[in-house]
C-alpha cells in the first residue's frame, strides 16, 4: 500500500510532464493532421535552454532566490523554445502544407535528427547534471520503515502544471485564438474564407505547443537534475502515446493520457521490471491503437464508403 | 408480386443504426433476376446505406439479405440456412448466400455482387487497363499460383493474363474507352470515369450489379448512352441491376421495378408508372410532412 | 510585390531588411545553445562559457545567406517560372535510355575501378565503406519500397525485421554451426514470419497510426534484444559470428583458405570483394523480384491498395491478405539484408537497430520517390554515400583547425538534408509511375495522379 501510494505520487508527477508534451502533439495533429515527430526533441532543446538559463542566472548573475530563478528560467525557456518551434514550422513544415502526405512526416523526422545532433554538436555528447535546485520533502506517513514522501519538487511540478493548464485552457476555449484554432481544425479553407488568418493560427499553435513543452523541459530538468541530447526521443514517444491514449485531438485527453502513462510506467517499474518499463509504454501505445484507436476521449470514426 | 422463382435478392427487415441515428428502418424488398431495380428517395433517405449493407461494407444492425445464384436451390432453404449459422449453401448449379454474414470482399468474390460508388473510386494513378486487371484479381491470383508460378514465369499465367487483357479490351470497346486504355484513370473526363467504373465492376463477372448514382454529373447525351449500356448489360449479359438514382428520367426509362425510401423507411414499391403517381412519393420529394399528404393528394387531384 | 514588373525587379532595400530580420531571428535562435556552452570544470561542476565569436559568425552566415537568396536565387527562380516549360532535350532522353545499363555496368565493375585507382591498400575501405554500405541501404530501401512505395503502408519499424534477420543468422550460426547459405533463406523466412505476426493486428489501422504502431513494435523488439541477456548478450552484443565462405572455402590465411586454394597471396581484399558481389546479387534479386511482382496480380493489388483501399475491397480483393503479403515480402528482404549484415560485421548489437535506422531507410524511400527503384537507389547513394564521404573530409581540418572533426556533423547534415530535399521535391526524386501493363503505347503517369496510400 505504501509503495503504491509513493508510486502514485511519482507517477502523477511524471505524468504531468508527459501530459504537457502530449498537448503539443495533440494540438498540432488536430490542426494540421500531422504527427510532429520533432516535438520530443523540441522538449529536449527546451530543457537545454532551461539549463543554460539556470546556470546563467545562478552563476553569472548570482541570483540566490531559487523561486525567482526558477520563475525566470521558466519564462526564458518558454520564450526561446517558442521561437525555435515557430521557426521550425515556418521553415520545415509550412512549405509542405497541403502537399504529399508523407513529406511533412519525413521533414519532421529530419528535423528531429537535426535538433538532437545540433545539441550534441553545440553542447557535447555527455550528460549534463546540475546540483539539485529544490530540496526537501514532506513525509506524509511512515509504515514498516517505508516513508511515503511528497517532495517540494513534485509539489512545484503539480502546481506549475495545474496553473499553466488553466491558463492554456482559458486561451483555447475563451479567446479569439482558440476559436480560430477550432475553426482551422474543422476546415482550413472555410476558416480562411470567413477571415481567419490560417497561417498565423497554425504558427500560434506551434508556439503554444513549444511553450508547454518548455514548461515540461524545465520541470524535467528540475526533477531529474540531468539532461542529455538523446533525451528527446523516448519522452517524445511516451507523450505521443499519452496523446493517442487520451484520443488524439482532445486536449483534456492529452493530460489524462499523460498521467495514465506516467502511472503505468511507475507502477510497472515498481511491481514488474524496470528494464522493461519502456516496453510497457510502447505496448500501451500499440494496444490502444489496435483496440481503441479513437482513444478515451476521441470521437469514434465511422468509415466513409 | 413476383413469383418466388425469379427472385435473385431478398432484403428482409433490414435495419441499420449508427448510435441513435436510424439510417434504415425495417426495410424489406426483393429484386428479380434480370430486372433493373431502382432504389430512389430524397437526399439522406438511406439509399447508400442500404447499398453498403448489401455489399458487405456495413454489417446491418438487424435483418437478412439473401442472394441466390440460379434456381437450383429453392428459397425454402433460407430458413434452415439462417438457423444453421452458415454463410451459404452451394450446389453445382446454384447457391444461396446470406450477405449480411459475409465480409465485403467475399460478397464480390463469392456471391458475385459488384458495385460502383457515388463519388467514383477508381485507381487514379493506374492506367485504364490496369484498373480492369485489378478487377480480375482473384481469377489471376489463382492462375499465378498465388504469385509463385508468376514469379517463376510459368506459361500458364501468361495465358491467363492474355485472357484477362482480352476481357478488359472487350469491356473497353463497350464503354468506348479503347483509345484511352494506356492513360491514367485519373486523367479521364468525368463521364468516362463513370463508364470505366461500371466496366471495372463488370470485369468481376457479377450476377448482381449495384450502381450508386451512375448518371450523376452526366450530360444528357452521356446519360442516354448510359441508359443504353445498362439495358444492354441487362438484356445481353442477363445481369440483374440494382440502381440508386436521382435522375427520374433515367429511373422511369430503364427500371423494371422501383423501391422508394424516405428517412430510412420504405414508402412505396412497384412498377415505375405506379410510383410516379404515388402521392406519398410526391409528398416525400416535395418535402411535405406526412399529415399533409391528404392535402397534397387533394391538390394533385387524387 | 506591388511593382509594375513584379516578376523581375530586385528590391535591394527589401532584401536588406529581410536579411536583417533573419539575422536577428538567428541571433535569438542560436543565442542559448551556440552563444553559451555548458562544460564541466575541474571540480566536476557544470559551468557556462561564452562563444560570442562563433555566435556572431553563425548569425552573419545566416544573414548573408538570406541576402544572397533574395538578391540572386529568388530572381532566378522567378525568371525561370516565367519561361514556358521546355520538353527535355534530346540528349537527356538518350541519356535516360542508357542510364540503367550504364549504372549496372558501373556497380559490377566498381571493385575493379577502385582497385585500379585507389590501389590495393586503400581499396578495402572504399569497397567496404562505400560499396557494401551503400548497397545494404539500397537493398533495404528496395525492400521497404514494397511496403511503403507500392502498398502505401507506412512502416516506421522496418529495422525490426533487419534485426530479426541479423540475430537469426548470428544465433543459429554460432549455436548450431549452420552455414551462411542455409541461414540466409532461413533468416528471410523468419523475418517474414515476424512480419506477418506483427502485421496481423495492426494492418487495419490507417494513416499515421500504422506508422506509430510499427515504430512501437520496432522499439519493443530492440528493448527485448537489450534486456534478454541470456539469449542476445544485451548491449554487449554478439561477437565472433561466423563469416561467409566462398562455397565452403573460408577467407583466411590457412592452407585451405581462399587465397591459398586459388594460389594468391593472402589479403583481406578478397573477402571484401566477395561480400560486395554478394550484397550486389542480393540487392539485384530484390529489384528483380519486385519488378516481377509489380506485373503480377499481387503487385497490382498492392498498388491498387495504395490508390484506393475501399475500391479494392469492392472488387473482391482480400485487403488484409494483400497487406500481409506486402509486409511479409518487405520483411523477408530485410531479413536477407540482416543476415548479410551480421555475416559481414562478425559482430552485432542492439545499437545497429535503432529507430534512426528505420527513419533513414524510410527517408531513402520517400526521398527517392515512392515506388521508383532507380530513385531509391539514387537516394541511398546520395544519403549514405554522402554521409560516409563526411568521414573522409580531412582537408576541412586545414580550414577549421585541427580539433575540427567532420564526422560529428554527419547526422546533423543528414537531418538538415532530409528537410531540404523534402521542401525541394516533396514527392521525391522520381515521382512518376510506370504502368505495369501496356495495351498499345507506354505512357508515364504524372506524379500528381499517383496516390500515396492511407497507411
Amino acid at each position: 500500500m505504501e509503495v503504491f501510494l509513493q508510486q502514485l505520487i511519482n507517477g502523477i508527477t511524471l505524468g504531468s510532464i508527459y501530459g504537457l508534451i502530449a498537448i503539443g502533439y495533440t494540438m498540432v495533429f488536430g490542426i494540421i493532421g500531422m504527427v510532429n515527430f520533432a516535438h520530443g526533441d523540441v522538449f529536449m532543446v527546451s530543457a537545454f535552454i532551461a539549463l543554460v538559463a539556470f546556470l546563467l542566472l545562478t552563476s553569472f548573475l548570482g541570483i540566490s532566490s531559487i523561486a525567482l530563478a526558477l520563475f525566470l528560467v521558466l519564462i526564458v525557456a518558454m520564450l526561446f523554445t517558442s521561437l525555435v518551434n515557430w521557426t521550425i514550422e515556418r521553415l520545415a513544415y509550412r512549405p509542405l502544407r497541403g502537399s504529399f502526405r508523407l513529406a511533412p512526416l519525413i521533414s519532421a523526422i529530419g528535423m528531429s535528427i537535426f535538433l538532437s545532433n545540433f545539441v550534441q554538436v553545440t553542447q557535447g555528447p555527455r550528460n549534463k547534471s546540475i546540483p539539485p535546485m529544490v530540496q526537501g520533502e514532506f513525509v506524509l506517513f511512515t509504515k514498516n520503515d517505508y516513508p511515503v514522501t511528497l517532495s517540494f519538487k513534485q509539489l512545484i511540478i503539480w502546481f506549475v502544471t495545474a496553473v499553466l493548464l488553466a491558463c492554456f485552457w482559458y486561451l483555447v476555449s475563451k479567446t479569439r485564438l482558440g476559436r480560430a484554432q477550432r475553426a482551422c481544425e474543422q476546415d482550413q479553407k472555410m476558416a480562411a474564407l470567413v477571415g481567419v488568418d490560417v497561417d498565423r493560427t497554425i504558427s500560434m499553435t506551434f508556439v503554444i505547443a513549444a511553450a508547454l513543452a518548455a514548461v515540461a523541459g524545465t520541470m524535467y530538468l528540475m526533477y531529474y537534475g540531468v539532461v542529455s541530447f538523446a533525451d528527446g526521443f523516448v519522452p517524445g514517444v511516451k507523450a505521443f502515446t499519452a496523446a493517442v491514449l487520451g484520443g488524439i485531438g482532445s486536449l483534456p485527453g492529452a493530460v489524462v493520457g499523460g498521467i495514465l502513462i506516467g502511472l503505468i510506467e511507475t507502477m510497472w517499474s515498481a511491481y514488474f521490471s524496470i528494464d522493461y518499463k519502456d516496453v510497457a509504454a510502447f505496448s500501451v501505445l500499440a494496444i490502444t491503437l489496435i483496440f481503441l484507436p479513437q482513444g478515451l476521449f476521441g470521437r469514434p470514426d465511422v468509415e466513409k464508403v | 408480386m413476383a413469383a418466388a422463382d425469379d427472385i435473385i435478392l431478398r432484403v428482409e427487415h433490414l435495419t441499420m443504426r449508427f448510435g441513435w441515428l436510424v439510417a434504415v428502418d425495417d426495410l424489406s424488398f426483393t429484386a428479380r433476376q434480370g430486372d433493373i431495380t431502382a432504389l430512389i428517395g430524397p437526399n439522406g433517405a438511406g439509399k447508400t446505406t442500404v447499398f453498403n449493407c448489401i455489399t458487405g461494407f456495413y454489417r446491418p444492425s438487424e435483418g437478412r439479405i439473401a442472394l441466390r445464384h440460379g434456381d437450383a436451390i429453392a428459397w425454402e432453404w433460407l430458413e434452415p440456412l439462417t438457423n444453421g449459422g452458415e454463410r451459404s449453401v452451394k450446389r453445382p448449379a446454384g447457391a444461396l448466400y446470406l450477405l449480411e454474414r459475409m465480409p465485403e470482399y467475399l460478397v464480390t468474390q463469392q456471391a458475385r455482387v459488384a458495385r460502383t460508388f457515388q463519388n467514383i473510386r477508381l485507381f487514379p494513378g493506374m492506367t485504364v487497363l490496369e484498373n480492369l486487371l485489378v478487377a480480375q484479381h482473384n481469377r489471376l491470383m489463382l492462375a499465378s499460383g498465388y504469385t509463385l508460378f508468376g514469379v517463376l514465369g510459368f506459361p500458364s499465367y501468361a495465358a491467363a493474363e492474355r485472357a484477362a487483357i482480352e476481357r478488359a479490351k472487350a469491356w473497353l470497346d463497350r464503354v468506348d474507352l479503347t483509345a484511352r486504355a494506356d492513360d491514367a484513370a485519373g486523367d479521364l473526363p468525368y463521364g468516362a470515369q463513370r463508364r470505366l467504373e461500371i466496366a471495372r465492376a463488370m470485369c468481376t463477372e457479377p450476377v448482381l450489379l449495384c450502381l450508386d448514382e451512375p448518371a450523376a454529373g452526366l450530360n444528357p447525351r452521356e446519360s442516354a448512352e448510359l441508359n443504353e449500356l445498362l439495358l444492354a448489360i441487362r438484356d445481353q449479359q442477363r445481369i440483374s441491376i440494382l440502381l440508386i438514382e436521382h435522375d427520374m428520367s433515367v429511373v422511369m426509362e430503364i427500371s423494371d421495378h422501383v423501391v422508394v425510401l424516405d428517412y430510412g423507411v420504405k414508402i412505396a414499391d412497384g412498377a415505375p408508372a405506379a410510383i410516379r403517381d404515388n402521392p406519398k412519393v410526391i409528398a416525400a420529394y416535395l418535402g411535405v410532412p406526412d399529415k399533409d399528404v391528404a392535402n397534397v393528394e387533394a391538390e394533385v387531384g387524387l | 510585390m506591388g511593382g509594375d514588373a513584379p516578376g523581375l525587379r530586385v528590391d535591394t532595400v527589401r532584401a536588406l531588411r529581410d536579411a536583417g530580420i533573419t539575422a536577428l531571428l538567428a541571433f535569438g535562435l542560436f543565442l542559448p545553445l551556440v552563444g553559451f556552452q555548458t562544460v564541466t570544470d575541474v571540480r566536476n561542476d557544470l559551468i557556462l562559457v561564452t562563444r560570442w565569436p562563433l555566435l556572431l559568425a553563425v548569425v552573419a552566415v545566416v544573414g548573408i545567406g538570406r541576402l544572397a537568396y533574395s538578391l540572386a536565387v529568388e530572381p532566378w527562380l522567378r525568371q525561370r517560372a516565367l519561361l514556358p516549360a521546355t520538353p527535355a532535350p534530346a540528349w537527356r532522353v538518350q541519356a535516360g535510355k542508357w542510364f540503367l545499363p550504364f549504372a549496372i555496368g558501373f556497380v559490377v565493375a566498381y571493385p575493379a575501378i577502385v582497385l585500379a585507382t585507389a590501389g590495393f591498400g586503400r581499396a578495402v575501405k572504399w569497397i567496404d565503406n562505400f560499396g557494401i554500405q551503400v548497397l545494404i541501404y539500397v537493398m533495404l530501401g528496395w525492400g521497404l519500397n514494397i511496403v511503403v512505395g507500392l502498398a502505401g503502408l507506412l512502416d516506421l519499424g522496418y529495422v525490426a525485421f533487419y534485426a530479426v534477420g541479423a540475430y537469426s543468422y548470428a544465433l543459429l550460426a554460432k549455436t548450431f554451426g549452420f552455414s551462411f547459405w542455409i541461414l540466409l533463406p532461413l533468416a528471410g523466412v523468419l523475418a517474414s514470419f515476424w512480419g506477418i505476426l506483427l502485421g496481423f493486428p495492426v494492418l487495419r489501422l490507417r494513416g499515421d497510426y500504422l506508422a506509430i504502431v510499427t515504430l512501437a513494435f520496432g522499439e519493443i523488439i530492440r528493448i527485448v534484444l537489450i534486456n534478454w541477456v541470456d539469449l542476445t548478450n544485451g548491449y554487449a552484443g554478439i561477437t565472433g559470428i561466423p563469416r561467409p565462405t566462398f562455397f565452403g572455402i573460408p577467407f583466411n590465411a590457412e592452407d585451405d583458405g581462399f587465397a591459398a586454394v586459388f594460389g594468391l597471396e593472402f589479403s583481406p581484399i578478397y573477402r571484401t570483394i566477395f561480400l560486395y558481389y554478394l550484397i550486389l546479387a542480393l540487392a539485384l534479386l530484390t529489384a528483380f523480384v519486385t519488378v516481377r511482382l509489380r506485373r503480377l496480380p499481387v503487385g497490382r493489388a498492392w498498388e491498387a491498395l495504395r490508390e484506393d483501399e475501399i475500391a479494392c475491397r469492392s472488387l473482391g480483393i482480400n485487403t488484409t491478405n494483400t497487406k500481409l503479403t506486402a509486409f511479409a515480402m518487405g520483411a523477408m528482404f530485410a531479413g536477407f539484408a540482416g543476415s548479410f549484415f551480421a555475416a559481414r560485421q562478425g559482430f552485432i548489437s542492439p545499437d545497429s537497430f535503432t529507430f534512426l535506422e528505420s527513419a533513414t531507410i524510410l527517408s531513402i524511400v520517400v526521398l527517392g520517390g515512392m515506388g521508383s527503384q532507380i530513385g531509391v537507389a539514387i537516394a541511398a547513394i546520395a544519403m549514405i554515400g554522402g554521409t560516409e564521404i563526411m568521414r573522409e573530409l580531412d582537408f576541412l581540418k586545414l580550414i577549421f583547425g585541427s580539433t575540427f572533426d567532420p564526422t560529428q556533423y554527419r547526422m546533423l547534415l543528414f537531418g538538415f538534408a532530409m528537410v531540404l530535399i523534402m521542401i525541394w521535391r516533396p514527392r521525391g526524386l522520381i515521382s512518376t509511375r510506370e504502368p505495369s501493363v501496356v495495351l498499345k503505347e507506354r505512357k508515364i503517369i504524372g506524379a500528381d495522379l499517383v496516390k500515396e496510400g492511407h497507411g
